[in-house]
């Protein structure tokens, strides 16, 4: 794995903080007051440690998780085949769209497929979709392979630590 | 899923909040007063707006979204299953409560050339961890040892960024795919 980096240190009072705030935070007044008390530490303590772990890394980014069709918004899953020594160009040519979030190189472990890039194209309107996909397909001379969700399973973010 | 939300339900002012929220919340003592400072909203009227939003499913959760590499989950795999239709909820259901899987849809097929219709994210420290997970899903699928079923490890990264909502800017995170938790879920 490329980019591999060592673990950071977290202490005991850091993973029963990750643990509990990937689960929802208190939309109250002093909210990190209640999450504090929870931990047992001061309100100061919490907010250094949330500084600390966000300067080092271990969290992107501390707020909501949108519902991005409950906004009018679509988003789908697409994948290409893409010849291995095309690879470079095709990248850039699928990552200059805007509407691409995400962009994987996926190697299928012991049943090769030829689906080696997949990516997520969310847009603000759902017609986008169907334009963002014939651009590329467009730009790129390949065919783009569609799987919009039909039904998410429910489960918590659990990075259990 | 809530897919019975009135998008005309949504007025200007929470979208007004849903905006100034996107980035993250400020840490400070009362953050929803902060950001009620930057849109001209009082503390009330800002956490009000933000619990409807949720209770809604706007707004799916409130909280921390976390780098999976530094935390140790070194290897991720999307693992797609080609199951008979009706077959496809109760594997589903028995999968998605387990605590390696990040993530479980089920995604309409691309035929003739790709059947699959349930993807689960598998994420474990190594390689080794994720296959190990993956064979404990096939030991609970239907047909075992004989399902059709593909592991699909992220092998590099070209582009991850939050999808967009709201003009300004592209900070917002879905709950989509890998990562990211990253990684999302379209």
């Amino acid at each position: 794995m490329r980019n591999a980096s060592p673990v950071p240190v977290l202490d005991s009072i850091n993973h029963n903080l990750i643990n509990m705030l990937q689960g929802g935070f208190p939309i109250s007044e002093n909210p990190y007051q209640e999450i504090a008390n929870k931990v047992g530490i001061s309100e100061d303590e919490l907010l250094w440690r949330l500084e600390v772990m966000k300067t080092d890394g271990i969290y992107s980014r501390f707020g909501p998780l949108y519902n991005a069709v409950a906004l009018g918004g679509a988003v789908t899953l697409a994948a290409l085949a893409v010849p291995e020594k095309e690879f470079e160009r095709i990248t850039e040519l699928v990552n200059a769209h805007e509407e691409v979030a995400h962009n994987y190189q996926r190697a299928h472990h012991r049943s090769p497929t030829q689906f080696n890039m997949w990516f997520v194209i969310s847009t603000e309107t759902a017609d986008e979709i169907g334009q963002v996909i014939e651009q590329i397909e467009a730009e790129t001379e390949l065919t783009v392979y569609n799987m919009p969700k039909l039904k998410e399973y429910f489960l918590e973010l659990k990075f259990v630590l | 899923m809530n897919s019975q939300i009135d998008l005309d339900a949504i007025t200007d002012a929470d979208r007004r909040v849903l905006e100034a929220i996107q980035g993250g919340l400020p840490l400070v003592p009362h953050p929803y007063a902060e950001i009620g400072l930057s849109i001209q909203m009082d503390e009330e009227e800002v956490i009000e707006r933000i619990r409807i939003l949720q209770q809604s499913g706007v707004i799916r959760r409130m909280g921390i979204i976390v780098h999976h590499r530094p935390l140790g989950y070194q290897a991720n795999a999307m693992v797609v299953w080609n199951l008979p239709e009706e077959q496809i909820e109760a594997f589903g259901n028995a999968v998605s409560p387990l605590d390696f899987v990040t993530l479980c849809y089920q995604r309409r097929a691309d035929l003739p050339r790709w059947p699959y219709t349930l993807y689960t994210m598998i994420h474990g420290k190594d390689r080794e961890s994720v296959l190990q997970r993956v064979e404990t899903l096939v030991e609970l699928s239907p047909l075992k040892q004989q399902t059709d079923y593909k592991v699909l490890f992220s092998s590099r990264r070209f582009k991850q960024q939050g999808a967009r909502y709201f003009n300004q800017q592209r900070t917002t995170t879905t709950q989509n795919d890998g990562a990211t938790q990253h990684h999302p879920a379209p």
